[in-house]
């Protein structure tokens, strides 16, 4: 199966006067997986359908290894979908759902058998092939969707919230299948879901939308450490919003700590919101009788989480500030108690409110 | 590693006896709501049926007033100018049902692509009436609308100079005026069932449109289509008082035959054959719905799944 690279270029579409996509640029190296990352109605499926094929863009073009594909059809795009809601054929078996596309190919019938039941082996459900749809799980449904998708050996693999219809459990084991097929097979692979862990967990890079256009594309470590804007930066994982002031040119200070700045930052002296992440907060217990300051506040809630304990810390002035602790701390701060914040890493961004 | 389980408690109590005891109000439950649909049901279709069969297989002698049980009845419903009249019900059948069948899908799958929620309300609701009206006032409104000497009437016989509503043909046109909407009713809820992404699942494995049909949408559609003219095939066939009206006796139908012999028209006494040919239509019906209901199950798994 020969990975491809795929190219979005200046992807413009509207619906009258909803703008979906709004001058969309991205490019995925040839065995790359990237999620595409939005809020619902950010543009996202909008994005994966226009790259499928079935629509077209008001503007920009999409190319696959360099050849401009947007004028063709579905039909002619050698690409394999995954849809949300699994959209297997209800009146054909497992193995014919797979050999399908194979038997719109003219391929003969013993090699279509015999791909469907290595496709079906490595997905995971070998042996379910006589199996009609409404006889399997949702789980295993998205499955044979999944070998069905590839058993054409597409240049893109394009999944549609593969995982969303399922429940927590076999989202998880699925999103692991599908990562390993993936790199078992190198195949360039689009990914659009709305959950950000998902993406987080499966992608090599993942393109945050909004609105119609990328945010950012990076990493996932990069993602979440360094965000290029407030909105990433807020809707990739957990973030802290608390006010501080710039003193010198890479130094802000904040609840009386001074951490160092990375990146674009404000003149000093210029009042900015200071965003760190849970794990980047310290707490410290201190007595309920201490004196007023601005860094002190009111425990709210404890939530368990295993190996850490999320503490939200609520400060005189209403800014809410959650921290995460190893768990065998969490007991210092028990609710309506007094913490001290103590941000302890550089923060991932410093903005102008 | 052993692997151990414990026995059973001496003297534990079985707790599935407990569980038959909670569940039986509950089906008693059941039972009572559904009682009085079986009432009906065997008052209003068990005991005429019943009565039809048992008048069916009788005969009386003329001669000696003696009354016997044989078969006579039901061999002499499938002869001659019986024969006729059945033959006459099961063509006229087919071909509306045809007819209907091909009009009703296009005219189904033309409402459920379209965009117009208001369209698709009236079209259903205007089937919903239209599929029940039959009978006189059909007839009726046929009559003063192709009646023998309208405009309408002469645009037909340019094509058909013989045509006359009370013929085969005119049979013909008229029936699909209940039968369309019927078959409109029938198929819209498989056609809504059709997911868009079976198309696009389709279009993205390399399938044009005529390869969606012809390996998934037909498919899928296949039951509810046989269903649905089958259902048009069994009304047709059923359709009494339409046809009296606009054709009396000159067209040979079964259910007109019934009538005739029922009511003494033809010759007295022969009540019974009339039954036997009632229960012949009974039969041709019921074979029918053993068609069509596995049909309808199968695609309804298929749209629902």
């Amino acid at each position: 199966m020969p990975a491809a690279g795929l190219e979005l270029s200046a992807l413009r579409r509207c619906y009258g006067a909803v703008r979906a996509l709004d001058g969309l640029e991205l490019a995925l190296a040839p065995g790359e997986l990237v999620a595409l990352l939005g809020p619902s109605g950010c543009g996202k499926t909008t994005a994966l359908r226009i790259v499928a094929g079935f629509e077209r863009p008001d503007a920009g073009a999409v190319r696959l290894d360099g050849a401009d594909i947007t004028p063709l059809s579905a039909a002619k795009r050698d690409m394999g979908m995954v849809f949300q809601s699994y959209s297997l054929f209800p009146h054909l078996t497992a193995a014919q759902n797979v050999a399908f596309g194979l038997r719109l190919r003219k391929t003969a019938a013993p090699a279509r058998a015999a791909r469907a039941e290595e496709l079906l082996e490595l997905v995971g459900i070998g042996g379910h092939g006589a199996r009609y749809p409404h006889q399997l799980s949702g789980g295993q449904q998205q499955r044979v969707a999944l070998a069905r998708a590839l058993a054409i050996r597409p240049k893109v693999l394009l999944l549609d919230e593969p995982l969303s219809a399922l429940d927590a459990q076999v989202r998880l084991q699925l999103r692991d299948e599908i990562r390993r097929v993936q790199l078992d097979l190198g195949i360039t692979t689009l990914f659009v879901t709305h959950d950000q862990e998902e993406a987080l967990s499966i992608a090599d890079r993942v393109a945050v939308m909004r609105s119609g256009r990328l945010e950012q594309c990076a990493a996932p470590a990069q993602l979440y450490q360094r965000p290029a804007t407030a909105f990433v930066a807020q809707f990739v994982g957990t973030m802290n919003r608390v006010r501080g002031t710039m003193v010198d040119t890479d130094l802000v200070e904040v609840a009386g700590h001074r951490l160092p700045v990375d990146g674009e930052r404000p003149v000093p002296g210029t009042k900015v919101e200071v965003l760190l992440r849970p794990e980047a907060v310290g707490l410290e217990a201190v007595p309920a009788r201490a004196a007023a300051d601005p860094a002190v506040g009111t425990v709210r809630t404890a939530t368990f989480l295993g190996a850490i304990t999320r503490i939200a810390v609520v400060l005189e002035d209403g800014t809410q500030v959650k921290a995460d602790l190893p768990s065998h701390r969490a007991s210092e701060f028990p609710a309506a108690g007094r913490a001290r914040l103590v941000p302890a890493a550089r923060p991932v961004l410093v903005i102008e409110p | 590693m052993a692997v151990t389980t414990d026995p059973p408690l001496a003297g534990a109590v079985d707790p599935a006896p407990t569980r038959r005891g909670l569940r039986r109000p509950r089906a008693l439950g059941a039972w009572a709501a559904v009682a009085p649909l079986l009432v009906y049901c065997a008052l209003f279709l068990g005991l005429p049926t019943w009565a039809l069969l048992y008048e069916a297989v009788r005969r009386t002698d003329p001669a000696t007033g003696v009354t016997s049980f044989t078969a006579r009845n039901i061999a002499e419903s499938w002869s001659g100018f019986y024969l006729t009249a059945m033959w006459g019900s099961l063509r006229l059948s087919l071909l509306t049902a045809l007819i209907c069948a091909v009009v009703g899908l296009m005219t189904a799958h033309t409402i459920a692509q379209s965009r117009g929620r208001m369209l698709r309300q009236a079209v259903l609701t205007a089937s919903g009436v239209l599929a029940n009206f039959g009978g006189i006032p059909l007839a009726f409104c046929f009559i003063a609308a192709a009646g023998t000497a309208g405009e309408a009437t002469g645009l037909i016989r340019r094509i058909d100079p013989g045509f006359a509503l009370d013929t085969f043909t005119g049979l013909v046109l008229v029936y699909p005026y209940f039968l369309i909407p019927l078959m409109v009713l029938t198929t819209m809820p498989a056609l809504e069932g059709l997911r868009p992404q079976w198309r696009e699942a389709a279009a993205g494995l390399g399938g044009s449109a005529w390869d969606y049909w012809r390996h998934v949408g037909g498919p899928i559609l296949l039951p509810t289509l046989l269903g649905g003219f089958v259902l048009c095939f069994g009304s047709s066939f059923a359709a009494y008082a339409t046809a009296q009206a606009l054709a009396g006796g000159t067209v040979p139908l079964i259910t007109l035959r019934i009538a005739s012999v029922l009511s003494g028209n033809v010759l007295a006494g022969q009540e019974n054959l009339g039954m036997a040919m009632s229960l012949d239509t009974i039969f041709i019906c019921a074979l029918m719905m053993a068609v069509y209901l596995p049909l309808r199950a199968r695609s309804a798994r298929w749209l629902d799944s």
